[in-house]
């Protein structure tokens, strides 16, 4: 299974200090696995919890949130609010029966171009030792539900 | 007024609850009963589903369906009633959002079973029997049981559904309102409101309406429990440590619970622009939780400590609306792994 298995990793980046780490990292053209797409928002904190439950939704394997390093929001505490949602969220996502590191939070500054490829490499690997979310599609039937779901469409 | 239009009251996975509010129109029922008449409604009269099923397609003006589609009989009445009714009303949170046996999706229906029928402490059960969906007697009598699904559903996951009315359930003036509309329509004043929408309601959140004082800003202290707690009953729940829906939950309720001291649970679902309800309050309550000292110097296990004090999330934030919440119910990973 895992040798087919491409997984759907989504890494939100905030604007001021993520997306520039990773827009670095392909200046500096680190080697990441070509499993990622990244989706930028002005911060960290502005990734809404419902968010990331749409995007497991969707199928996601993974799903990354890196905003600035703590004391360095651009917008002074967003990231404290994200870290603490992020929190929660891996309790809520354990009792939806997801594993808690499907969801993971990193710090990655402007210059941390070499953290960006570290970090997306390293949740890579987990999310590939993980398999796919049981929220895939096409990977739980049963959670499709009852025949009686699949009537109706 | 012509003729009398013809309205159901069906039920599905439901306390009945919402049969008792519309009884609640008390006198306004006799207004109701001047332009329509009682057909199909179990809990009231004496009709049979064949007595539905020999109706005209359409011959039913409305049609309030309550509780949620969790077995094949619930959603046996959703389908009749939709090919009955002009009008088909998802009526209270149950219908609407899956509602409180929505929480069923928090587990599996082997291990529901399990536990009614050989787990509990009360359970003498040693044939082990377990509920079929046909039997027959030995005199030859043929019986039949509706069958239990996997997962809880909402009305519209099984059939269209014209309008929803959140609340668990809706309130007297709700009630009301929907008489007015009904009788508008009638008499041609008015016309319905667009398909699909949710009636009866507002489109803002509950604290927008919320009688208590509301300060600048609200810090939760600490969680504490509405049970051992006494409460000012004229400020803010939040700010007395009493986690309470409103934020993220629609108006429209009369803050019936709020005025009896009661914080808020989400009956009335989440406003048109929220994708999860739970995810919405999950959002609001984490910012709002305080923490002392400067958070820049707190390591990320405190953090998940204080996150923790939160016992279940899945539960809490998802009271009502589980089986409208994005991941609709709960998968285990490992289960997947046996199956697969």
């Amino acid at each position: 299974m895992a040798k087919e298995f491409t997984p759907k990793i989504l890494v939100f980046c905030c604007n001021w200090c993520s997306y520039a780490g990773a827009d670095l990292a392909g200046i500096g053209r680190y080697q990441i696995k070509p499993y990622f797409r990244v989706i930028r928002t002005m911060c960290s904190a502005r990734v809404d919890p419902e968010w990331i439950m749409e995007a497991f939704r969707l199928g996601a394997d993974g799903v990354m949130v890196a905003g600035c390093h703590p004391g360095d929001c651009h917008y002074i505490g967003g990231n404290y609010r994200t870290r603490r949602r992020v929190a929660m969220l891996q309790s809520l996502l354990t009792q939806f029966g997801l594993d808690a590191d499907r969801l993971h939070l990193e710090w990655i500054s402007a210059g941390e171009a070499e953290k960006f490829a570290e970090s997306v490499n390293g949740f890579i690997n987990r999310i590939l030792e993980l398999g796919p979310s049981p929220y895939r599609p096409a990977a739980a039937p049963e959670s499709a539900g009852s025949k009686q779901e699949v009537t109706h469409g | 007024m012509a003729e009398k239009i013809k309205i159901a009251i069906g039920q599905g996975a439901t306390c009945s609850g919402c049969d008792i509010a519309v009884l609640d129109l008390d006198v306004e029922l006799l207004k109701l009963f001047e332009v329509a008449d009682l057909t199909f409604a179990p809990l009231a009269t004496d009709i049979k589903f064949k007595d539905v099923e020999a109706m005209e397609d359409g011959e039913i003006t409305l049609s309030l369906y309550h509780g949620a589609v969790r077995n094949s009989e619930n959603e046996h009445v959703a389908k009749l009633l939709r090919r009955k009714s002009k009008i088909l009303v998802a009526y209270g949170a149950c219908a609407a959002f899956g509602g409180i046996p929505g929480l069923a999706n928090a587990t599996t229906r082997q291990r529901i079973l399990d536990t009614v029928y050989e787990e509990t402490a009360t359970t003498v059960n040693p044939e082990h029997v377990r509920p079929q969906t046909r039997h027959v007697t030995p005199e030859g009598h043929e019986l039949e049981l509706p069958e239990l699904f996997e997962q809880v559903l909402a009305l519209d996951d099984v059939v269209d559904v014209d309008y929803f009315i959140g609340a668990c359930p809706p309130t007297r003036e709700m009630n009301m309102q929907l008489l007015q509309v009904v009788l508008d329509f009638l008499s041609g004043k008015a016309d319905l409101p667009p398909k699909g929408s949710t009636i009866l309601a507002c489109e803002r959140t509950l604290c927008e309406e919320c009688p208590r004082e509301k300060p600048e800003k609200v810090f939760v202290d600490q969680i504490k429990s509405v049970d051992y707690t006494e409460l000012d009953p004229n400020k803010c729940f939040l700010e007395q440590g009493i986690l309470c829906f409103g934020p993220a939950t629609r108006g429209g309720c009369d803050s019936k619970c709020i005025k009896v001291n009661m914080p808020c649970r989400g009956c009335m679902g989440p406003t048109a622009s929220v994708l999860d309800h739970g995810g919405s309050m999950l959002s609001a309550f984490t910012s709002i939780l305080k923490i002392s000292g400067a958070e820049t110097e707190l390591p990320e296990e405190e953090i998940q400590k204080l996150m923790s004090q939160m016992r279940d999330p899945l539960g809490t934030f998802y009271r009502f609306t589980l089986p409208k919440s994005r991941l609709r119910r709960v998968v285990k990973e490992e289960e997947k792994d046996q199956k697969a």
